[in-house]
C-alpha cells in the first residue's frame, strides 16, 4: 500500500478541488497515508493541495481547516533511543504510546507532559510524535520543564516544494545555524510536514505528592500558586479548578521519595497562610488529577466552545471575572481554560490584558468570524505570512488552520518567487565570492 | 579567512553617513575617530580584525530604530554587538559597516517576582540581570562563563548556555519576549510574560540567529527561584573511557545534576599548576554539582557516588562545606586563565552524543597527534559539549593555521559522530565555512530564506553563519 493514495488518484482524477465551502473536509478515503519521507515529499511535490496534514487526527482545534487529507501516521518507528544521553529520535507517525512506554521501561519520560486533545475535541485516534510536535501540546510541567519546543532538539520535514530539510540534531547544545525547529514545533502544520524528531527526555521521578488547598477564589488562587512556584521546593504543577468535588488550588512536587515528604512538609507549612492545605492521596481510586488538568477533563462532553487563554499569571483573575463562567486554570494561572457559550468572542473581552487566546474548540455552525488563532499585530503577521511564502511558496498548506486567511489558494500572498532548491543546491557548490579581502591578522 | 570585499559606494558616502548617525544619537554614542573606532575592530575571537565605518551607541529603542533606517536607507551594512565577547566572531566588523552596540542600554524595566519575569535592557550584562533579583531570591539561570562581561544582547543572538543548561535549559527555554528592531527600522514586540507564542514561533526562531534578523533591545527573561543549596562532588578515574561511561550512567540512574563538568589530564594539570585547587593525578575528572535541601544533596551525592563506584575512581572529594565546594570549583573556573598561561590556544565548542564520549576523546588525541599539536580538553560532559581547547604558538610560523586546521578537523568529528559545530558559541566566522560538514544546501537555503524574510537586503550582519559562497548570490543582489 506505499503510496497508495497517489497511484489511486492516478491521471485520470480530478485534480483536487479548488473550490468548496471553507471548513469542507475530503472524505476519508481519500486521506493520502505515505509510508516513508520519500513518499510524502512526492505527494506534496505533486499534489495540488491545500493538503490537510495529520498525524492521528486527534487534535482538529478550533474551527475546521481544509484540504486533501495528508496523514504521516504510515511514517512510523523508533529510530534512536539512547537512555544514557536522554535522547530519542522517532519518525513523525510513531504513537506517543508507544514512546511513553519505551520510556517508562527506562525510568524516563516526555518531561513537558504532552496533552491529550481527544477527550476534549471528542476525536479519535492515536496521537502521534508528530502531531505532539506541530501543536506543540504542553501540559503542567510546562513552567519548569518547558513546552514541546523546548524539548525538540531537532527535526527533519518536508517542505511545500517537497524538498526534505533538516534543523537541529541529537544533542543537547546547538547552536549551529537557526533554530527552524522551534519554528516548526507548534505551527500545525502550515509550513511543512514533520517527518522525524529527535526529543530530549528526563527521568521519571521515583515519588509525586499533590497538596491542595480547597475554596480559594481565583485571587487567593493565583496568590498561593505563585508563592509556591517562587519557593525552592521545585513545585511542578500548579492549577486551579473544580475537578468534581469542588474548587481545589493543586500543587504538585515530585522527585526521590525522601526529598517529596521533605519538601511536601515544608511547603504545606509555607502555604498555611493561603488556606487549609492537604495531602492529596494518590491512588488507583481516584483518577490521577493531574491527567484531568493536562486534559481539560471538567469540559469533556460539555456543550460550548472552550477557549486557551495563555497570559501573565497575575492577570489571569481578572480575566477569571471577565470570563464569567466555567474554567481551569494551569501554569500557576498563566493558562487558563475557559468553557463559554457559542460564538461569544472572548477574545475581544479580554482585550488589553495581553497573552493571547485560542479557540480550541468552536461549536459547529457558531459564529464564523471568530478565528482559531489570535490575529498578530501587523508587522508580526506580516513576518508570519512571508515565513509561509518561503516554506509554502505555492501553498500546499494553506488549510486556514493557522493563518487568518482560510480562504486563500494557491500562490502565497506577497509576490515572492521560490528558486528552484536544485539550482540552489547546485549554485552553493559554485565559486566563491570574487575578489574576496582577506582579513588582517592581530598578532 | 575571507570576507567579502568592501562596498566602494559606502565608503564614499560615509561623511554624509557620519552626519546623519550624528543628528540621531547623542554627541558622545558616535564613534568615528580612529583611535575610538580601534576597540571595536575585533570581539574575543581576536585573531580577526577590521576596524570599522563608525560605531554608534545608542541609549534606546528609539534610537537603534533611527540608526537603523539610516543604515538600511544608505545601504550600508550593519554589525550589532552586545559586550563584545563573543568566541566565534559574530561581533567582528567589515570595513564598510556601521557597528551597532547596545552596551549604554542596561536598564531593568521591570520585575515582577509572582510572574517569575525580568525585563531588561539587552546591553546588561548576565551576571547582573541575577544581581537585580538574586535578594528576591530568585536568579537568571543561563550562565556563560563569560557571564560577568557578556550581554543579555549577546546571549540571546548566540543562544547561550553555561555550565548549568543540563538542568536549567539555555536561552531559549528563558527567554519570554523581546522588543525587535528589523533592519529597516521597525520596531516589533514578540511574545511578553506569557509562556506560549500566539503563532510561529518567531521568539525561538530569533534566538541564536547571530543578529542577522534583528537587533534585540529589550528582553523579557525568565526568573526562577534559587535553590536553597547546592554542592559539587569531585571524582577521578583512570581513563577518559571511565568517566566517560560514568556520566552516561549518573544520568541513567535518574538523579538530574545541574552540573557535570570533565577534565582530561592536560588540563587537570595545567589547572594544578595554575591555582593549585588539590586536583588528583588521574586521566580524567569530573565535577558533579547537584542542588536542593541539605538532605536531598546528601542523598543525591550518594547515589552519584554509588553510580560511579562501579567505574573506579582513583579518587572521590565530596565538598563538605561552602569553602571546600569553592576549592573544587576553583581549578575548573581557571581553566581557561591555566591554559593561557600554556601558551596561545584556540577554544573549540563542539557538541556530541554523550555516548560518544569515549571514542572522540580517542580520535581527537590522534587527530591532534597527526598535526603535531597538543588538545586539552574541559567541558559540560553531561549534555556533551566539549571545549577541546587547541594549544599552539602564534610566533610560530604557521601554527595558527595548523591549529585551524586541527580544529576543522574536530568538528568535523563532531559532526560525524553525531553532534555538532557548535553548542554555545554560535557560528559566526569562525564555524561558517564548516557549515556545509552539517546542513545540506537545502537545509541552508531555509535557513537563508528566514534571513530573506527579516533583512531582504542582507544588511544585518551579512557575512556570517552561511558560507560565503552559499550566501554570495542573495548578498549581491542585495548589494
Amino acid at each position: 500500500m506505499s503510496a497508495g493514495g497517489e497511484d489511486r488518484r492516478g491521471g485520470a482524477a480530478p485534480p483536487p478541488a479548488t473550490g468548496g465551502p471553507p471548513g469542507e473536509y475530503f472524505r476519508r478515503e481519500e486521506m493520502r497515508r505515505p509510508e516513508t519521507e520519500a513518499d510524502l515529499a512526492r505527494m506534496v511535490a505533486l499534489d495540488g493541495g491545500p493538503l490537510l496534514l495529520e498525524g492521528g487526527g486527534t487534535r482538529a482545534v478550533g474551527r475546521p481547516a481544509r484540504g486533501r487529507g495528508l496523514s504521516v501516521a504510515g511514517i512510523s518507528g523508533v529510530t534512536l533511543y539512547e537512555p544514557g544521553a536522554l535522547t530519542l529520535s522517532a519518525r513523525a507517525g510513531t504513537p506517543l504510546a508507544e514512546i511513553e512506554a519505551l520510556l517508562a521501561g527506562e525510568g524516563q519520560r516526555l518531561a513537558f507532559e504532552p496533552m491529550d486533545h481527544r477527550g476534549l475535541l471528542g476525536t479519535s485516534g492515536t496521537p502521534t510524535l508528530g502531531g505532539m510536535v506541530a501543536a506543540n501540546a504542553t501540559g503542567p510541567r510546562r513552567m519548569v520543564a518547558g513546552a514541546v519546543r523546548d524539548a525538540v532538539l531537532g527535526l527533519r520535514f518536508v517542505t511545500g516544494e517537497g524538498a526534505v530539510v533538516k534543523s537541529g540534531g541529537r544533542v543537547m547544545k546547538n547552536v549551529t545555524g537557526y533554530d527552524l525547529a522551534k519554528l516548526m514545533t507548534g505551527s500545525w502544520g502550515t509550513l511543512g510536514a514533520i517527518t522525524e524528531v529527535t526529543l530530549k527526555v528526563l527521568p521519571a521521578p521515583e515519588a509525586r505528592a499533590t497538596l491542595e488547598i480547597p475554596g480559594l477564589d481565583p485571587v487567593a488562587a493565583v496568590a498561593a500558586m505563585s508563592a509556591a512556584l517562587g519557593s525552592p521546593f521545585e513545585v511542578t504543577g500548579a492549577a486551579h479548578g473544580d475537578l468534581g468535588q469542588g474548587v481545589v488550588t493543586l500543587l504538585r512536587l515530585e522527585g526521590f521519595a525522601p526529598s517529596v515528604e521533605d519538601r511536601a512538609v515544608r511547603l504545606a507549612r509555607m502555604l498555611e497562610p493561603h488556606g487549609p492545605v492537604r495531602r492529596r492521596l494518590d491512588g488507583e481510586a481516584a483518577p490521577d488529577p493531574w491527567v484531568a488538568v493536562r486534559d481539560v477533563g471538567p469540559f469533556h462532553g460539555v456543550p460550548g466552545d472552550v477557549w486557551r487563554i495563555s497570559l501573565r499569571p497575575s492577570r489571569a483573575a481578572e480575566a477569571v471575572a471577565r470570563i464569567g463562567g466555567p474554567v481551569l486554570l494551569d501554569w500557576g494561572g498563566g493558562l487558563i481554560w475557559a468553557l463559554t457559550e457559542p460564538g461569544r468572542d472572548l477574545r475581544a473581552e479580554l482585550a488589553g490584558l495581553g497573552g493571547h487566546a485560542r479557540l480550541e474548540r468552536a461549536t459547529p455552525g457558531a459564529d464564523p468570524a471568530l478565528a482559531t488563532f489570535p490575529p498578530e499585530p501587523a508587522a508580526v503577521a506580516r513576518l508570519s505570512r512571508d515565513l509561509r511564502a518561503r516554506f509554502d511558496p505555492r501553498g500546499r498548506f494553506a488549510t486556514g488552520r493557522m493563518e487568518p486567511d482560510t480562504a486563500e489558494q494557491g500562490p502565497r500572498p506577497g509576490g515572492w518567487r521560490s528558486p528552484d532548491l536544485a539550482t540552489a543546491d547546485a549554485k552553493s557548490d559554485g565559486p566563491a565570492v570574487a575578489g574576496p579581502a582577506t582579513f588582517g591578522r592581530t598578532t | 579567512m575571507d570576507m567579502p570585499s568592501p562596498d566602494a559606494g559606502a565608503l564614499a558616502r560615509r561623511p554624509a553617513l557620519l552626519a546623519e548617525l550624528a543628528a540621531v544619537v547623542a554627541r558622545d554614542a558616535l564613534i568615528s575617530d580612529p583611535v575610538g573606532l580601534r576597540a571595536y575592530e575585533c570581539d574575543a575571537l581576536t585573531a580577526y580584525a577590521c576596524t570599522p565605518l563608525a560605531v554608534v551607541l545608542p541609549g534606546s529603542t528609539g534610537e537603534v530604530a533611527a540608526v537603523l533606517r539610516i543604515c538600511h536607507a544608505a545601504g550600508v551594512p550593519v554589525v550589532p554587538r552586545g559586550a563584545g565577547t563573543s568566541l566565534a566572531g559574530g561581533a567582528l566588523p567589515t570595513a564598510d559597516c556601521v557597528v551597532l552596540g547596545v552596551a549604554r542600554m542596561t536598564e531593568v524595566l521591570e520585575v515582577d517576582t509572582a510572574d517569575r519575569l525580568i525585563r531588561v535592557q539587552t546591553g546588561r550584562t548576565n551576571l547582573q540581570v541575577t544581581a537585580a533579583v538574586e535578594e528576591a531570591g530568585f536568579f537568571y539561570a543561563p550562565d556563560p562563563s563569560s557571564q560577568l562581561a557578556c550581554a543579555i544582547a549577546g546571549n540571546i543572538a548566540m543562544n547561550s548556555g553555561g555550565a548549568h543548561c543540563l538542568k536549567y535549559g539555555v536561552t531559549a527555554n528563558n527567554l519570554l519576549g523581546v522588543t525587535l528592531v528589523t533592519m529597516e527600522g521597525e520596531v516589533m514586540e514578540i511574545g511578553d510574560g506569557h509562556l506560549d507564542a500566539a503563532g510561529l514561533d518567531l521568539l525561538g526562531l530569533i534566538c541564536g540567529s547571530e543578529g542577522q534578523l534583528g537587533v534585540v533591545t529589550e528582553a523579557t527573561l525568565r526568573i526562577l527561584p534559587q535553590p536553597e543549596g547546592a554542592r559539587p562532588v569531585l571524582m577521578g578515574f583512570a581513563s577518559a573511557e571511565a568517566a566517560g561511561a560514568c556520566v552516561a550512567d549518573i544520568i541513567r540512574s535518574g538523579v538530574l545534576p545541574v552540573a557535570i563538568e570533565f577534565m582530561d589530564r592536560p588540563c587537570i594539570e595545567a589547572c594544578e599548576a595554575f591555582s593549585g585547587a588539590g586536583y588528583p593525578d588521574c586521566e580524567a575528572l569530573l565535577i558533579v554539582e547537584v542542588e536542593g535541601s541539605e538532605d536531598e544533596i546528601a542523598a543525591t551525592l550518594r547515589r552519584v557516588l554509588a553510580v560511579a563506584a562501579a567505574h573506579d575512581p582513583v579518587a572521590t572529594r565530596e565538598a563538605a562545606d561552602a569553602d571546600e565546594a569553592a576549592r573544587i570549583w576553583l581549578g575548573r573556573k581557571s581553566a581557561f586563565g591555566a591554559m593561557g598561561q600554556l601558551g596561545d590556544y584556540i577554544c573549540l565548542d563542539g557538541t556530541i552524543p554523550v555516548s560518544q564520549l569515549p571514542l572522540t576523546l580517542r580520535r581527537m588525541s590522534e587527530l591532534a597527534q597527526a598535526r603535531g599539536l597538543r588538545v586539552a580538553n574541559v567541558f559540560h560532559a553531561g549534555d556533551g559539549n566539549m571545549h577541546p581547547l587547541i594549544l599552539f604558538d602564534a610566533n610560530t610560523e604557521g601554527q595558527l593555521e595548523t591549529a585551524e586546521a586541527l580544529g576543522a578537523d574536530i568538528l568535523r568529528l563532531c559532526v560525524e559522530v553525531g553532534g555538532c559545530l557548535t553548542g554555545e558559541h554560535g557560528v559566526g566566522v569562525e564555524k561558517r565555512d564548516l557549515m556545509t560538514a552539517q546542513f545540506s544546501a537545502g537545509d541552508l537555503e531555509m535557513q537563508m530564506r528566514v534571513k530573506d524574510v527579516f533583512d531582504p537586503r542582507w544588511l544585518l550582519n551579512p557575512a556570517k553563519v552561511f558560507p560565503l559562497a552559499a550566501s554570495a548570490a542573495r548578498r549581491e543582489a542585495a548589494a
